[in-house]
């Protein structure tokens, strides 16, 4: 019973995908947009500078904090 | 805190393109869910396979648009964790629920019924194709309320208190911060904003169809749906509008004043309908404040207090403090700022000593002063007033092209219903060429938001100067113009493909 209702799911998307006419276009659109975002940009660019330098959120606390009270 | 300032102007640049170019697509996927789901709700209430094929068109082009503008707003994510590590960390236990929401609803709607609408016609039946296309509506749509819910609480923090220990803000109240009043504001006009936009977009392509003179049927249908659904919207409209001024007026003054180009404080204050600001104006000098205007008497008052004889404070009061009508000055709150960083200070050394004592100390002295912490960081009081050309300029294009799509789409509307549409060529020209006014509208309700908050990241309590990352600029310039060429391709990308379509026509949907 389970498979079948999977199988009828897959078989949905399949079929959907391969009916596109213009979806196939932005199909590849959407694609390259998520590897250039996600693997090229946030990869090179855009690490978590917090996260990177801190071993846990103490140290973070402590270091906004100092960040926060430095003027004074 | 010594961050470089050329990294707080590149992120905020970098911030704002991001944003604006993600804007273009938002709206138009907002409203055009709706306008497809109504035609929808048509073909399966008269079983008129016109209107399945109407839908079908205009689907088709919500997909293109869906497809280019879909995760363009991740970025902004990105860059949180790089270019505003402070600021995330401040805010992140605020933050962290209705991204989370609107990440889950997302995914889920997207995934699923979207996938129903696009891939379902003839394998689902009609009635449960047609509650997809609701779903993917109303879905989409709630997806935009959790990140509006963030955004107002930014405008006005509420439900939430300052952890010193952590130097985070904790949800205290969930309720709070969802029923923010600038929360339901910002959303109810955004969102019928978006609608606006969509119902302008099917009345300008269906137009340039008249003018072309074809496909005359379906474009009058799709005309009758969008001028009718467009100007009920534009009405809705103009009561969230007369709403996000009154939260202004409550809660950030200082931008309802730059709105107006308002300098000196009055009751009975007009509302400027046209103005050229004077660029020598100044808070602390006694130029006039317009080159020339024409208003509308007691305009201001009534928009802001909804009352024609209240004081609406300028820019000038909310900066040097006016005690007449209790406003408190920008140096004032600045003292109390410092004594709030003091404090806490001072509770983080007592507390490295342990000495308990004196962390009880500080920190009934920093409560005392916690609502005026971001005060602190601001060096001098000029720097609370936002860019006031940008922001009143911004706000009357706004004003005056809302207030020209109600009269295109009552036009297009009463020409539609005595059949003479096709005849009226001056206004199909009005309504094919009114669509860049449109995103034009859009924007600039953004540029007033934003802009006519500064200097503030987060209301009174964190200046964007204090938000940035300890980071060396050069990055976030080679970002920001990497930004620039994907969106633009992008842009480009979507215009291409949208017209390509376009002049296919709804034939082949």
């Amino acid at each position: 019973m389970y498979k079948t209702f999977f199988s009828s799911i897959y078989r949905f998307y399949l079929d959907g995908f391969k009916e596109m006419k213009l979806g196939k276009k932005l199909w590849l659109i959407v694609a390259v947009k998520l590897f250039v975002l996600f693997v090229v940009i946030k990869w090179l660019f855009f690490p978590n500078v917090l996260q990177e330098h801190f071993k846990n959120d103490k140290a973070r606390s402590e270091f906004i904090l100092n960040q926060l009270t430095k003027g004074e | 805190m010594h961050i470089d300032p050329s990294v707080t102007d590149w992120s905020r640049a970098q911030f704002a393109l991001t944003a604006l170019y993600h804007w273009i697509f938002v709206p138009l996927t907002l409203g055009l869910t709706f306008i497809v789901a109504i035609m929808e709700t048509i073909y399966v209430k008269t079983g008129d396979e016109w209107w399945k094929k109407t839908t079908k068109f205009w689907m088709g082009l919500l997909a293109i648009n869906f497809a280019i503008g879909v995760a363009t707003g991740i970025i902004m994510e990105f860059e949180f964790g790089t270019n505003w590590s402070n600021y995330s960390w401040i805010v992140g236990d605020i933050f962290g629920a209705p991204l989370a929401i609107e990440g889950i609803m997302a995914f889920f709607m997207e995934s699923t019924f979207f996938a129903v609408m696009f891939f379902g016609w003839d394998k689902v039946s009609k009635r449960a194709h047609l509650i997809s296309t609701w779903l993917v509506a109303i879905g989409s749509n709630l997806s935009a309320l959790w990140i509006l819910v963030a955004n107002a609480w930014m405008q006005h923090p509420v439900g939430m208190r300052f952890n010193p220990d952590t130097a985070r803000n904790e949800m205290v109240n969930f309720w709070d911060l969802l029923f923010n009043p600038n929360a339901y504001t910002k959303f109810l006009h955004t969102i019928s904003s978006g609608y606006v936009l969509a119902a302008l977009f099917v009345i300008s392509v269906s137009s340039y169809y008249l003018l072309k003179k074809r496909d005359i049927q379906f474009a009058k249908r799709s005309i009758i749906v969008a001028a009718s659904f467009g100007l009920i919207i534009s009405l809705f409209n103009l009561t969230t509008g007369d709403d996000s001024a009154r939260q202004n007026a409550l809660n950030q003054p200082m931008k309802l004043a730059a709105m107006e180009g308002l300098y000196n404080g009055k009751s009975r204050a007009p509302i400027v309908a046209f103005g050229i600001l004077n660029p020598k104006k100044s808070y602390d000098n006694n130029e006039s404040e317009f080159l020339f205007h024409i208003d509308v008497p007691d305009g201001l008052s009534l928009l802001g207090f909804h009352s024609f004889d209240a004081y609406v404070p300028g820019i000038k009061q909310l900066v040097l403090g006016d005690k007449e009508h209790n406003i408190e000055s920008a140096a004032s709150k600045m003292a109390k700022g410092k004594e709030a960083v003091a404090a806490l200070k001072a509770y983080k050394e007592a507390k490295a000593k342990g000495d308990k004592a004196a962390m009880q100390t500080a920190l009934e002295k920093f409560n005392a002063n916690a609502k005026y912490l971001g005060y602190g960081y601001i060096k001098k009081p000029a720097d609370l007033v936002p860019n006031v050309p940008i922001t009143f300029y911004a706000f009357h294009t706004m004003v005056t092209f809302g207030f020209w799509f109600i009269v295109l789409f009552i036009a297009v509307l009463y020409f539609s219903m005595i059949n003479e549409l096709e005849k009226k060529r001056w206004l199909l020209k009005a309504a094919l060429w009114s669509l860049p006014f449109g995103y034009i509208a859009q924007e600039a309700g953004w540029i007033v938001a934003e802009v006519g908050r500064q200097p503030w990241a987060i209301q009174d309590m964190l200046p964007v100067g204090m938000a940035t990352s300890n980071i060396a600029s050069s990055p976030v310039m080679v970002t920001f113009w990497l930004f620039a060429i994907l969106f633009t391709a992008l842009l480009i990308a979507e215009v291409k493909i949208m017209t390509k379509q376009i002049a296919i026509g709804p034939k082949e949907a």
